[in-house]
């Protein structure tokens, strides 16, 4: 029986050996076949006439992630200070369960409510279409707070009592305890939750789809249409054939190596902290 | 200088508030829009291009979900009894396992759904079918269900096993017959986080279950879930208010979902 539970215990090792061989092994000889540098840093993605530069995608979806963080970190942190130090206790179950909630919302509804709430509202405060680069940031933001506060919220938690009081004690003021001891000492963790946002960031889809305005070039503002990597393969899996689909299996691969990477960061984090 | 202490309050404050205004925005917006378009049509057994029902899509996604479930509880549970239970202390192969875990639980859905397409669709040949959707999906909550079922084994008592194994009991039955039923709530509230993932999943569903209307007639045939068919009327763009509707649906289900794992949390805390 022992050897029974071992071998489902090692179906996520498994899982990952066979996620890796699937992807890399469609993905590269692709890559070969376009050529690495016309495919990763060409500008042009036009199917039909054999071009599959993901150059543009690459960008919008460094660009969007960036946009997220610098929306969704600092609320989310902050949400996450109130949350530990200034939250009284009657309100702290509802507002911790409203920050769970935000995080089981399905990514298809989030996509429903910023094309039907967002949009309009850049389109009459910006002009043009509404869909873009910044709508898309501000979703991304909204998206990421459950993961940001959540970890934040732990880090805070997990700095000693003694921080803080040791400052107060010293005749610091709530705020310049709570920002000035506390915060600076949990900043390893908060920094553990601006990673895993950006993973989620980045691999978001269905609601980028949906803000985006998903063209694939390169954008000169910041409300200029965009498309992710992520948007790509969902727009165009449906009906692509040969080359075409094994480019969008080459553009998941890019996609999957920046996961992987944002992982190894996540990873050393973890060791450094116990180290 | 004089304005840090306001300035740093009111930070925290308003960002509390803003995240708060924002989920209720978005639950009022989409329920006092969708409400009033839940017709009786919308509940059809049959979807027609005319009533455009989401029964079928929730009866499959109800399909998914036992399917998904039946395929990943015994897996994370098992795995997850064998690095509590069995596993010696810091082998490599426990270190393996976790990293892997960890690995599983970062991958965007988009990406699951690339995999399942090119090995379940196209390798083993299952086409678009609830199956390949399924064991998609699997893979996929695989790493919540064996985190979530790590904690609550881990948090039995170590009086438990050896009371188990005083009255002369073996390992496996201790496993089953003590350490398993004492972790139910916990396994259960890791169940429920996995049943919301899968409810709200569309990206990794897309090309694996694919898009059919319709009952699913068995395991190898293709259906829609309710994501999927929201996504779906959101991108024919022409039936605003079902998908309204859609939304309202999925949305109550899943603050079901919710409340249920939040009172399972709950219970949790008072067993102890």
């Amino acid at each position: 029986m022992q050897a029974v539970f071992a071998f489902t215990a090692c179906i996520s090792v498994i899982a990952v050996v066979l996620i890796c061989l699937f992807l890399f092994g469609n993905g590269f000889p692709t890559m070969g076949k376009i050529g690495v540098g016309k495919f990763l840093f060409g500008t042009t993605w036009s199917p039909t006439q054999e071009q599959y530069g993901i150059f543009p995608m690459i960008v919008a979806s460094i660009f969007v992630t960036a946009g997220a963080i610098l929306i969704g970190v600092p609320i989310g942190v902050l949400c996450a200070l109130f949350l530990a130090h200034y939250c009284p206790k009657r309100f702290y179950r509802p507002l911790k369960s409203a920050v769970e909630l935000l995080a089981g919302i399905p990514s298809i509804v989030y996509g429903f409510f910023g094309l039907v709430v967002l949009v309009p509202l850049m389109q009459r405060l910006l002009g043009g279409s509404g869909k873009g680069m910044l709508t898309a940031s501000i979703m991304l933001g909204i998206m990421i707070l459950p993961t940001v506060i959540n970890i934040s919220e732990s880090a805070l938690r997990a700095v000693p009592q003694s921080y803080y009081e040791g400052s107060v004690a010293l005749g610091a003021d709530h705020e310049r305890s709570v920002f000035s001891a506390v915060l600076p000492a949990a900043r390893s963790g908060i920094l553990a939750a601006v990673i895993l946002g950006i993973g989620r960031a980045v691999g978001e889809t269905m609601a980028v789809v949906m803000v985006a305005g998903n063209q694939a070039l390169l954008p000169e503002k910041i409300t200029d249409g965009i498309r992710t990597l992520t948007a790509n393969i969902v727009l165009e899996m449906g009906y692509a054939a040969d080359l075409h689909r094994e480019a969008l299996i080459a553009c998941g691969v890019v996609l999957f190596v920046f996961i992987l990477l944002i992982n190894l960061c996540f990873s050393a984090l973890k060791r450094r902290e116990r180290g | 200088m004089r304005y840090r202490r306001l300035l740093q309050k009111t930070g925290v404050l308003l960002s509390a508030v803003l995240v708060f205004s924002v989920l209720l925005a978005l639950l009022a917006y989409i329920l006092i829009r969708g409400i009033p378009h839940l017709r009786p049509s919308l509940f059809a057994w049959n979807y027609t291009t005319e009533n455009l029902s989401l029964l079928p899509a929730l009866v499959n996604t109800v399909q998914m979900v036992l399917l998904t479930l039946l395929i990943a509880v015994p897996c994370g549970v098992g795995g997850a009894v064998y690095l509590v239970e069995y596993a010696p202390r810091g082998s490599r192969l426990v270190k393996l396992i976790r990293t892997t875990a960890e690995t599983l639980s970062g991958i965007p859905s988009i990406v699951y759904g690339l995999f399942g397409y090119l090995m379940f669709v196209l390798a083993c040949r299952m086409g678009n079918s609830l199956l390949s959707g399924a064991l998609t999906l699997a893979i996929m909550v695989l790493p919540t269900l064996l985190r979530t079922t790590e904690e609550a084994l881990m948090a039995v008592p170590d009086s438990f096993r050896e009371g188990s194994f005083g009255l002369g009991a073996g390992k496996l039955r201790t496993v089953f017959r003590i350490v398993l039923p004492a972790a139910m709530p916990g396994i259960s509230s890791g169940i429920v986080l996995a049943i919301g993932r899968i409810v709200g999943e569309t990206a990794a569903l897309i090309y694996t279950a694919g898009t059919v209307t319709g009952h699913a007639q068995g395991i190898m045939d293709s259906g829609r879930t309710l994501a999927i068919h929201l996504y779906c009327l959101l991108n024919e763009g022409l039936y605003m208010d079902e998908a309204y509707a859609t939304a309202v649906v999925l949305l109550v289900l899943v603050i079901g979902i919710n409340a249920l794992s939040n009172a399972l949390a709950k219970y949790l805390v008072k067993g102890r």
